[in-house]
């Protein structure tokens, strides 16, 4: 049964490691725009763009 | 067969086509040119027709002013090294290839380093390099591919910040974390009967309850504390006092359970509360990124002007001009402050500012007002008065208007003072109870009544339902500042319209002709010199002549009269086409009443006039018809000159008293004259000439159309298309309160029970955590079920 109590803390300690991510979230700003990028996940040039450079540069 | 513009989807009339391509204008087609040359023609994949109308003439010198460095520096959010920060308002940003467009820019211009938007708020953030593109260069690309930034006197909005916002996330974080995790570690005690005895594992689920219950008090709960305690202090109980009451005595009674062993404690039901309740304001808190409320004149005016000095153009801030300075003002720019008119020309549009249709002529030594946008064109004025002290500003000195609106404090208030006196009187009951019958039981049964008697339904019932109700509004496209609107609502017995731009549509003017029918040659005559002038009646008469598909012709001589009219001569007939006094001037006999509008004479005989007629919003007379029958008294004031009386009393009624030629502060004595009688008013207009009553009335709607991208300060605001509704929108309001009070009636019986085993000093902490739980979403549910279902109604009747 002691088992329990080291189950318990563990937990605890992984729900406030999402506690954090989600007051750190807030703190960089993610949370002001809430639409713009579900917008801008559409648009795929970027990392073909990139992806082509970074080919020629190797060869 | 008509094609439509590739780039903005306007119809072409002459096709300019590349390709398989069709442009209704030289400014499309040098768009999509520029971002073909730039691989960019995937902002026509992303969405249709994307673009925005390029409206003929790009004036070059419009952006001078961005040259100086007192302008840039209040532009400019952030300079480090070669790097500028500057973020704009761009009203133009509409859908998905707007975006995408936008965060590409550096693939135009290198010196762009990185752009983001932000859709909601129709704003960009642009960061670039100074020494390879200058500011002015900049919001130069901006306009030229369609995005042309609003720069404005007072536009600063960047600064600020909402700060707020962020708190409330915090909290609301923190208490739904350590909510969540206490019930979880509170089930073995719930249980601890019918699964077996936790015995010597019960100190440690109740000390880590403790311990998460603290941040919940000290960090979460801190908002209500401070709330109730204010309210204290003026000696007035307000809707945060049970609250806060409830969480301190729970989590005493709760700690005097654990350390003294004689229980658990209802630490879940405590941080429930806590976490409900945030959840509530932060949901009733809907704001509108878009929409500003705040505005005043200063962000309807522009930051820079174009200042004569020895004859030399320079560009200067708008703040810093002074008294006698002379001024250029070119078409379509703004007169920034009350002037003398140097220069002949000047066809001042004043519909914004005083509600008058049609552009007035003003000859050479007048006084032009400011906040008029000259449309013919460029001209000279020497300033009489500094933008702050003008006509149309003095109207924010007013001290009508600085003083406090009648904030009657929100109607749950004098409930929850009803709720508290309620609430100590049955506590003191069961008390008096108890030491009559078992002092064992007063302390226990006192404290459960006053743990399970939260107001947290009353208050969970009116935030959500004005919340609810907000977005539905919204959706019905009344954008609402903020649920004190609401309830304003509820009292407003008289309601006043404006005319120009309010009950009539800016955009859609309509030509009317009163005279001699033409001819195909006269006409064809006609249509090809008005296709030159700026006048806005002549371009209005060049579309109504387009869609006769006229010949082209050269017309001979062509002499223009600036600010007067033009004489024509083509095939030996002369045609005179211009104001009633040019006319009149040039020998032409006009027997009636001279009107506005333009004349049209041929060979010296007047053939007749073309006049701009007022187009009503459609279905208006009805909405006042019904707005009537529900009970309101309707007024109007109209800036403009009673030449429409009839036409009125026709769609509104002879019964509404209407008042013409008003000034702004004839508005606003009006409001107060009314609301001094006892009425409660609200205010639809929209321009500056409404902006004295709409802060003076009790609720003030600004009415816009997507063009006129400047609202001022109001409490809500209607999109044009929407005022034909405004009876049905105003009724819905109205329902939030029956919906609240149907609700709090269903929530008191919840109350009720918890307090059958409360008085009885028989409230388990099991109970009383299921209690909460399920009459907090009961709640919720309901309410976004009678908001929305009364919202259906309102859509049927669309």
């Amino acid at each position: 049964m002691s088992v329990l109590i080291i189950l318990i803390i563990v937990s605890v300690l992984v729900a406030g490691g999402f506690l954090i991510a989600f007051l750190w979230s807030v703190n960089s700003g993610q949370m002001e725009d809430d639409y713009t990028p579900s917008v801008r996940m559409l648009f795929d040039d970027e990392l073909t763009e990139k992806s082509t450079s970074k080919s020629k540069i190797q060869s | 067969m008509q094609q439509h513009c590739y780039h903005c989807g306007t119809d072409c009339e002459e096709s300019k086509r590349i390709e398989d391509k069709f442009f209704c204008c030289d400014g499309c087609k040098m768009v999509f040119q520029l971002l073909d040359e730039n691989g960019m023609c995937q902002y026509y994949d992303l969405s249709a027709m994307p673009g925005m109308s390029a409206k003929g003439v790009f004036a070059s010198d419009k952006y001078n002013y961005l040259d100086s460095v007192a302008i840039q520096d209040q532009l400019i959010q952030f300079k480090l090294d070669n790097q500028a920060h500057v973020v704009f308002y761009l009203p133009q940003i509409h859908c998905v290839s707007c975006v995408w467009l936008l965060e590409n820019l550096h693939k135009i211009n290198p010196g762009v380093l990185h752009s983001q938007t932000h859709f909601e708020k129709k704003e960009i953030k642009i960061v670039f390099n100074l020494t390879v593109i200058s500011l002015k260069e900049l919001v130069q690309l901006l306009a030229f591919i369609g995005y042309e930034p609003m720069i404005h006197l007072g536009g600063n909005d960047w600064l600020k910040k909402k700060k707020v916002n962020k708190l409330q996330l915090y909290k609301i974080g923190v208490a739904g974390f350590c909510f969540s995790n206490i019930m979880m570690l509170s089930f073995p005690e719930y249980l601890s009967t019918s699964v077996g005895d936790i015995g010597n594992m019960r100190p440690f689920f109740v000390y880590l309850n403790l311990l998460l219950s603290i941040p919940v008090l000290l960090f979460s709960a801190k908002g209500f504390f401070i709330s109730a305690y204010t309210g204290l202090r003026q000696r007035w109980l307000n809707i945060d006092a049970p609250i806060a009451l409830a969480i301190l005595v729970t989590f005493s009674r709760s700690v005097y359970e654990i350390l003294s062993h004689t229980g658990a404690g209802y630490l879940d039901s405590m941080s429930g509360i806590v976490f409900f309740m945030l959840v509530g304001r932060w949901f009733q808190d809907k704001s509108y990124d878009s929409f500003s409320f705040e505005r005043d004149y200063t962000s309807f005016f522009p930051l820079g002007v174009t200042v004569l000095v020895e004859g030399k153009e320079m560009n200067k801030p708008l703040s810093e001009i002074i008294k006698d300075e002379q001024l250029l003002i070119r078409t379509d720019e703004m007169v920034a402050a009350d002037a003398i008119l140097l220069t002949e020309g000047a066809l001042i549009d004043y519909s914004f500012v005083t509600g008058e249709n049609a552009p007035i002529e003003v000859p050479k030594g007048e006084i032009v007002f400011a906040g008029g946008i000259q449309k013919g064109r460029a001209i000279q004025v020497q300033v009489v008065k500094p933008v702050g002290q003008s006509y149309i500003t003095e109207l924010w000195n007013s001290p009508l208007l600085n003083a406090d609106k009648n904030v009657d404090k929100s109607f749950v208030h004098p409930w929850s003072q009803y709720f508290t006196y309620v609430l100590f009187g049955i506590a003191i009951c069961t008390g008096m109870y108890w030491w009559w019958v078992n002092p064992a039981n007063i302390l226990p049964a006192v404290t459960s009544v006053l743990i399970v008697a939260c107001p947290c339904s009353l208050l969970l019932t009116v935030t959500f339902t004005y919340g609810n109700v907000l977005r539905h509004l919204g959706k019905f496209k009344m954008y609402c500042k903020n649920s004190s609107v609401l309830e304003a609502m509820e009292k407003i017995d008289t309601i006043v319209f404006d005319k120009t731009g309010t009950l009539t549509n800016h955009e859609d003017a309509q030509l009317v002709y009163e005279g001699i029918e033409f001819t195909r040659e006269e006409a064809s005559i006609i249509f090809n010199v008005t296709r030159e002038s700026l006048h806005p009646l002549s371009q209005l008469i060049t579309k109504h002549f387009v869609s006769q598909d006229l010949d082209q012709l050269q017309i001979e001589q062509i002499q223009n009269f600036i600010g007067k009219g033009t004489l024509a001569i083509y095939n030996h007939k002369i045609l005179l086409i211009g104001s009633g006094t040019f006319l009149q001037d040039q020998g032409v006999v006009i027997d009636s009443e001279i009107q506005s509008g333009v004349y049209i004479a041929i060979d010296k005989e007047l053939k007749g006039i073309f006049k701009m007629n007022h187009v009503y919003r459609k279905g208006i007379a009805k909405m006042i018809q019904h707005l009537k029958l529900n009970g309101f008294q309707v007024h109007l004031l109209s800036g403009d000159h009673p030449t429409e009386k009839n036409n009125l009393t026709e769609i509104l009624g002879a019964d509404i008293p209407m008042q013409f030629e008003q000034n702004p502060s004839d508005k606003l004595n009006y409001i107060q004259a009314l609301q001094s009688k006892g009425h409660k008013v609200m205010m639809v207009g929209d321009g500056l000439n409404d902006a004295g009553a709409l802060k003076k009335s009790d609720i003030g709607i600004a009415v816009t159309d997507q063009t006129h991208l400047f609202t001022p300060a109001s409490d809500a605001i209607l999109e044009g298309a929407m005022v034909q509704n405004l009876d049905q929108l105003i009724h819905y309001a109205k329902k939030g309160k029956a919906i609240i009070i149907i609700i709090f009636i269903l929530s008191i019986l919840y109350n009720l029970v918890g307090m059958f085993f409360a008085t009885r000093a028989q409230l388990s902490p099991m109970f009383a955590a299921i209690l909460m739980p399920i009459s907090s979403i009961s709640i919720v549910s309901l309410s976004a079920l009678f908001s929305y279902s009364f919202a259906r109604s309102l859509r049927a009747k669309n």
